[in-house]
């Protein structure tokens, strides 16, 4: 039995392990990979803090730029709470040993990112959350947090509305286990993962936490706003970072002339790039002008990517890109003490929606989110796991119920190819539900969604051995990314506006009167999708 | 184009065989292998992640050398392998937690902060690149220490301590100098086979140089050295 048990071992996941096992908790962190694999290791841009190194700069700034991006949808109490303990968050990750880069005078160096009204961005090259996961991952085997490495989340154990632990696959063994916590942190990241072959994110990211938390009974919040990565290479989606913009990267199109100021937020900069793309043109990213001694300082990894998967060196040659699906800003609501729905259940990181980004984030803001956050709730997780004591489920329904589950998989059909219909979903919701929308198109892949949830007994795997089976834990990941499809359908379908990144062609206005501070929620009543748009006039 | 893939299950029989298999030209390893996976054998078993070099999941030995299959471009009669010195899970994946445990045993952390230290930019680029380190065990699988010892610390984890105990904030660099005494520093044999095959650079060879001497100036010797010297000084 653990005090604390947390789900996902990225930035916010070790945060809120550390956080929780200074109080001195006992903590264990499950993933589905080992801990230093988790998309976090791919932030490249920065993590805001206004500490004003650079320029000058004040924590209202950074709550004022961050409010205007969430245009609406952004909670200034929480926003405000974020911003005030960047510094501070800051100070935290110097005394574990982050790697930051530096200035002259010894101070963490900042740089500018998009819709940013200062450099608030602090990095450490273009190696940002690679160096901040890291550093975390050190310092929890300093404070003896345990891992359940490769245990893959099925399901939460929820009586009475409390949670009490989860079910989750030993990938190793194959066998299901019910893993009892008193408390839990779900921070197992974000969703883009349902724009397969179109997004900037590790393949890794399809939802798991989400989907098991609506099934608990967990509310979800602003699930259609979906960040598109204004700059992602051409052929394999691979990140290009803000950074090369911030530092004076230009955006040309197929005439070689520039089209859209490169520093806007990344909603309005991802629409100009689309709207030609879609007229025909090729975009691209130039570099060139800032040097090749620059480029090797501050953008090494960016001229690394270029070359390997583009072939394109960016000290001499344009970069072919395009946007992608890069960050959700919907997922699990949270209250204040970013608890669910569901008792000892709570939530941080990418996988929540804690109402700080809104209808758009800021580049630098979701790392932010997850150091603060993180350490927020694992502190009150170790508080709910103090106040309230253990108690162990009544039944054993759930664990069995997925340890049937499981075996039961490997004995569906297999008819049809699911690896086909994930290739597929992710060309559609890139198509249908990306940068541009239309009812249209959002119906048409809400039919192909409920299909596919009709087809899932005929698909299955055909890898039939128990032991480190990733051809099932595919198909589940399939399902749950099935799952989260039809939420993120459901909300975009009913939102007739223009919102941050969610952009209608056929409601291209921004409709204040009807969804200014109105979010969207999805939950589930006895297995059936509800949802409602709160305070909906 | 063919690549050969060395596949294993335990509860086949043989548990090891060599397949060859047909794939696209201009894919990367990795997607290759996803390919395989997702068109023709979906019982191939691999890890991966970024798919972009960052997070270290994917590495596998090509030809007897480590790559990251997603940093890798297949060419004709590539033989693909699992990485080595950890037991062989399944296929391409193996079992890590002994080569992660070594972090813990050798104390890869900032032990005490020392708040009065400035670091600037060229304290800072001292051991930029060693923190540029992925974890993706590639030097683990190249190093020939592992053959003959389970227990070295190995060249990823002895990076990391030099990382740390080279950083202007570490207040009390001694508790990781103490840990990599025993089957740390002195049992590298300085081969060099880390450096070669590490995808971001770094040189753990010159920086277990550096943990050397800083060993040295910390008291400790050479244990190899103490033997040799005494019947070297007989000439």
């Amino acid at each position: 039995m653990y005090d604390v048990l947390i789900i996902g071992s990225g930035g916010a996941g070790l945060s809120a392990a550390l956080a929780a096992r200074d109080t001195g908790a006992k903590v264990a962190v499950l993933g589905k990979n080992y801990p230093t694999r988790s998309q976090t290791s791919m932030a490249q841009g920065g993590i805001n803090a206004a500490l004003g190194h650079v320029t000058p700069d004040s924590v209202q700034s950074h709550i004022a730029d961050t409010l205007k991006s969430a245009d609406t949808l952004g909670d200034e109490k929480r926003i405000s709470r974020l911003c005030e303990k960047g510094p501070d968050a800051m100070k935290w990750l110097d005394r574990l040993g982050t790697p930051f880069s530096r200035l002259e005078d010894g101070r963490v160096a900042q740089r500018r990112l998009g819709g940013a009204a200062a450099a608030r961005a602090c990095y450490a090259q273009d190696y940002t959350g690679l160096k901040i996961l890291h550093t975390l991952y050190d310092n929890t085997l300093k404070s003896e947090v345990e891992f359940l490495d490769e245990y893959f989340l099925l399901n939460f154990i929820v009586e009475e509305s409390r949670v009490l632990g989860v079910t989750a696959i030993e990938m190793k063994s194959g066998e299901v286990k019910a893993i009892g916590a008193k408390s839990i942190v779900i921070a197992s990241g974000g969703y883009s993962g349902l724009y397969r072959g179109f997004t900037t994110n590790s393949v890794a990211t399809t939802g798991d936490g989400i989907a098991a938390a609506i099934r608990a009974g967990c509310v979800l919040g602003d699930m259609e706003f979906i960040q598109f990565h204004p700059t992602a290479l051409e052929k394999s989606g691979i990140l290009i970072s803000e950074s090369a913009r911030g530092a004076g990267g230009k955006l040309l199109d197929g005439a070689g002339e520039r089209f859209v100021d490169e520093l806007k937020p990344r909603d309005v900069v991802a629409k100009a790039i689309w709207e030609k793309i879609e007229s025909g043109e090729s975009v691209y990213l130039d570099i060139r002008h800032l040097g090749e001694e620059f480029i090797e300082e501050n953008l090494p990894q960016e001229r690394k990517l270029a070359r390997f998967y583009e072939g394109v060196d960016p000290v001499k040659d344009l970069i072919p890109i395009k946007p992608v699906a890069h960050y959700t800003m919907g997922g699990i609501e949270v209250d204040e003490s970013h608890m669910s729905a569901v008792d000892g259940l709570f939530a941080a990181g990418e996988c929540a929606n804690a109402h700080v980004h809104g209808a758009n984030r800021l580049g630098g803001n979701s790392l932010l989110e997850t150091i603060v956050f993180g350490r927020e709730a694992g502190e009150n997780a170790a508080a709910f796991a103090k106040a309230h004591g253990e108690v162990k489920p009544a039944s054993s329904e759930q664990f069995e119920k997925d340890r049937n589950f499981v075996a039961a998989i490997g004995h569906f059909t297999n008819q049809i190819d699911f690896y086909e219909k994930r290739e597929f979903m992710g060309k559609i919701f890139y198509r249908n539900v990306g940068i541009i929308r239309n009812e249209m198109g959002l119906k048409g892949v809400l039919s192909v969604i409920r299909q596919m949830q009709k087809e899932l007994p005929f698909m299955g795997i055909a890898d039939k051995s128990k032991e480190c089976n990733t051809n099932l834990t595919d198909f589940i990941e399939f399902g749950n990314m099935v799952e989260l499809a039809e939420v993120v359908l459901i909300a975009a379908i009913g939102r007739n506006e223009s919102r941050g990144a969610h952009q209608r062609e056929d409601f291209p206005k921004k409709d204040d009167e009807k969804f200014a501070g109105v979010h969207s929620l999805a939950w589930k009543e006895a297995g059936t999708l509800c949802n409602e748009f709160k305070g909906l006039a | 184009m063919k690549i050969r893939i060395r596949r294993y299950h335990a509860m086949r029989k043989p548990s090891s065989v060599v397949q060859e298999w047909e794939i696209p030209d201009g894919l990367t390893l990795l997607e290759a292998l996803a390919w395989i996976k997702e068109k023709k054998d979906p019982t191939l078993t691999f890890r991966s992640g970024c798919r972009s070099s960052v997070c270290g999941s994917c590495s596998v030995r090509v030809n007897g050398k480590e790559r990251l299959a997603c940093g890798y471009k297949p060419k004709e009669g590539d033989l693909v392998e699992p990485i080595r010195f950890a037991p062989i899970l399944k296929d391409l994946m193996v079992d890590q937690k002994a080569a992660f445990d070594t972090l813990k045993r050798a104390k890869t952390w900032l032990e005490s902060f020392r708040s009065d230290a400035v670091v600037t930019p060229k304290e800072e680029k001292r051991t930029e690149l060693q923190s540029d380190c992925i974890l993706c065990h590639s030097c683990y699988s190249a190093c020939p220490v592992y053959e003959s010892d389970a227990q070295f610390l190995g060249p990823f984890a002895l990076t990391r301590d030099w990382r740390y105990i080279a950083d202007p904030r570490e207040g009390e660099p001694m508790g990781k100098i103490e840990a990599i005494q025993a089957k740390g520093v002195w049992d590298c044999t300085l081969c060099g086979e880390c450096t070669a095959v590490c995808p971001q650079g770094i040189d753990p060879k010159s920086d277990i140089l550096m943990l050397r001497t800083k060993s040295v100036q910390s008291g400790y010797n050479d244990p190899n050295m103490e033997q040799f010297g005494s019947f070297g000084l007989d000439f």
